[in-house]
């Protein structure tokens, strides 16, 4: 199908691969769009890794969301749409740190989150309204888009990717620690709430990072499906992060590219990706456990639990 | 800019002029006509939403809503089937699926990301496709198009909410017996399963009908906020349910009022700018009474739940 809508695109799709990647690097937007997904999924992976462990990715998509509106009232007072991405963000994971969280969870909690969602995409349309350009800068903050990404945007997701992975380096063991065993880390002397505070302005540069690509609203596809794939083939912590990582740039790179030869948006093809890598994981995993016990004891087991 | 914002509204020094005014506007009387109806169903199923702590599922709904209706055009269908279409499916396979099917929090997000890129694929084939098509028909469905209700779709709206309102006040009592108590209520008659599937086929119904109001991606603004902020208000259920329906159909009024007064404000952000406005409202309000009554605020997590603090006081 891809082939098919491709050729009213570009020259197209064609058998010689070595045609195709030449037509994917000759315009400089598409290297741009390259660089960028590239950075964009060494962080994500990375970023990823401890959040899927740490059980916060709706914080996640949480921050991503908030992007929106920061992207949109950028656009709006005329700076920087990356540069509003990032201030919203990174306010948003600093309120969401420093907030005491109730005791008792359940629905009023969720009540509260989903609220401060519905009124952050509310301030982002706003915000797109006052601007006046309604409709088209909507779709690409939102379903994201791999259009018209400038030198300057490279810089800028260089250069915060660097320092994110840089501090994720220099707290990487302890917040591993915390993580795994909170009290015990703590009763050893780790700063456990420390630590949660700092990861959660990591994963507010990280969700705005992402979201350049996958857009505000699929920013889970690429920060949370890598690393759900990787934990699940293995339980080795240094082997599934590299694994996450790679399988966020193999993610990456097949959707831009197949955004490119195709005329749909890469915000599909993304989470579509995502989603498919993670789901044969599953299931090869389950299969493979079911076979093991089968040959073991002979029962039929119940298969791993989703 | 602010003062220019709002002058079409205030044109007239006298306020009832301006609101006898603002209901010249065939749209408008629309908008408020059905924005009541559809405001107090939200309003009412809300509340047993956050009370029943599904307010995931009203998330994923909005996601559902929104690929629904988008898939339904990109088909060439009417956009209305596929929202309600979308909706009560799966409501209802949410409800089956239960506690049962209840996969980790990453597994269910990556699922809802999917859906909606899915979504915004049937936006790109939809507006690719027919030359006919309106380019604004994936904000509509994101972002509500209230001002834009025609007289068949307010008059739907209004007896679909008035229904769904009706339904809920029906069955509020037992309703509220199961949510409170599941195992009490069964052991003692209620028919919990059933009410638990035919709720969430009443929620689906609802995001179908608010996400022409607010839109799909809002719509956590018009259900849990009203609801939230009536919990946090007053423990007695009733009271909080009549609350949640109040505080939604003033959030309605007020949101439009806004946005007809200032134009550049759009529906939706008026709407759900002032209902979370109430629950910030509410939740200073509780959170003061509950630091006076105890003195100290360092014990205030003893107090967390949603049902306690007013008989504190």
């Amino acid at each position: 199908m891809i082939a098919v809508v491709a050729a009213t695109v570009h020259n197209g799709l064609g058998w010689n691969l070595a045609d195709d990647m030449r037509q994917l690097f000759e315009l400089h937007f598409m290297v741009n769009a390259f660089r960028a997904g590239t950075i964009v999924a060494v962080v994500a992976g990375a970023m990823g890794w401890f959040t899927v462990l740490r059980r916060q990715s709706f914080a996640g998509h949480a921050l991503a969301v908030v992007s929106f509106p920061g992207a949109a009232g950028a656009v709006w007072l005329g700076v920087s749409a990356t540069a509003g991405t990032f201030v919203a963000s990174i306010s948003a994971a600093l309120v969401i740190a420093l907030v005491p969280r109730s005791a008792s969870g359940g629905g009023e909690d969720s009540a509260v989150i989903g609220t401060v969602q519905a009124l952050a995409l509310a301030s982002g349309v706003l915000f797109v309204s006052l601007y006046g350009g309604f409709l088209n800068s909507l779709n690409g903050l939102l379903f994201g888009t791999f259009l018209g990404i400038t030198d300057d945007q490279v810089t800028t997701l260089i250069i915060v990717g660097a320092a994110v992975l840089l501090v994720l380096a220099a707290i990487g063991r302890p917040l591993f620690f915390a993580t795994i065993d909170a009290d015990v880390a703590q009763a050893s002397g780790v700063p456990v709430r420390l630590l949660s505070v700092v990861f959660l302005v990591l994963l507010g540069c990280a969700a705005a990072e992402v979201s350049q690509i996958t857009g505000s609203l699929l920013v889970f596809a690429l920060l949370v499906l890598p690393a759900a794939s990787a934990q699940r083939l293995t339980s080795r912590p240094g082997s599934s992060f590299v694994l996450t990582i790679v399988l966020a740039l193999a993610i990456t790179w097949v959707a831009l590219a197949a955004a490119y030869f195709s005329v749909y948006p890469i915000g599909f093809f993304v989470t579509t990706i995502g989603l498919g890598v993670f789901v044969v994981v599953t299931v090869a995993q389950s299969a493979k456990v079911r076979i093991q016990r089968r040959g073991r004891s002979g029962f039929t087991s119940q298969g791993m639990a989703a | 800019m602010f003062s220019s914002m709002f002058s079409s509204m205030f044109s007239t020094a006298n306020p009832v002029a301006g609101i006898v005014h603002m209901f010249g506007h065939s749209f408008l009387r629309r908008a408020f006509l059905a924005g009541t109806a559809i405001s107090l169903a939200s309003g009412l199923v809300g509340y047993f939403v956050v009370l029943r702590r599904q307010v995931f599922t009203g998330e994923a709904l909005s996601h559902v809503a929104f690929t629904g209706a988008l898939g339904a055009l990109a088909v060439g269908a009417e956009l209305r089937v596929g929202l309600y279409g979308s909706c009560i499916v799966f409501g209802l396979l949410m409800a089956a699926l239960g506690s049962r099917g209840r996969a980790d929090d990453a597994v269910v997000g990556s699922v809802f990301a999917w859906v909606l890129g899915l979504g915004a694929l049937f936006l790109t084939i939809y507006t690719r496709s027919s030359s006919a098509s309106d380019g604004t028909a994936g904000v509509r469905v994101l972002f509500g198009s209230i001002f834009g209700l025609s007289r068949g779709q307010t008059t739907a709206s209004v007896v679909v909410s008035i229904g769904v309102a009706t339904l809920i006040l029906a069955i509020s009592r037992p309703l509220l017996f199961a949510s409170i108590d599941e195992a009490v209520a069964g052991s003692s008659g209620v028919p919990v399963r059933l009410l638990g599937f035919g709720f969430l086929g009443v929620v689906g119904v609802t995001a179908a009908v608010a996400t022409q109001a607010v839109g799909a991606l809002l719509l956590l603004g018009l259900l849990a906020a009203p609801a939230g902020a009536a919990q946090r208000l007053t423990s007695r259920p009733f009271t909080a349910m009549w609350l949640a329906a109040g505080i939604a159909v003033g959030s309605m009024w007020a949101g439009l009022s806004l946005s007809y007064a200032a134009p550049k404000v759009p529906p939706s952000f008026g709407i759900v700018a002032v209902a979370s406005a109430c629950y910030l409202v509410a939740i200073a309000i509780t959170t003061g009474r509950r630091a006076a009554s105890f003195g100290t605020p360092g014990h205030d997590h003893s107090d967390d739940r949603p049902h306690a603090h007013s008989h504190s006081h």
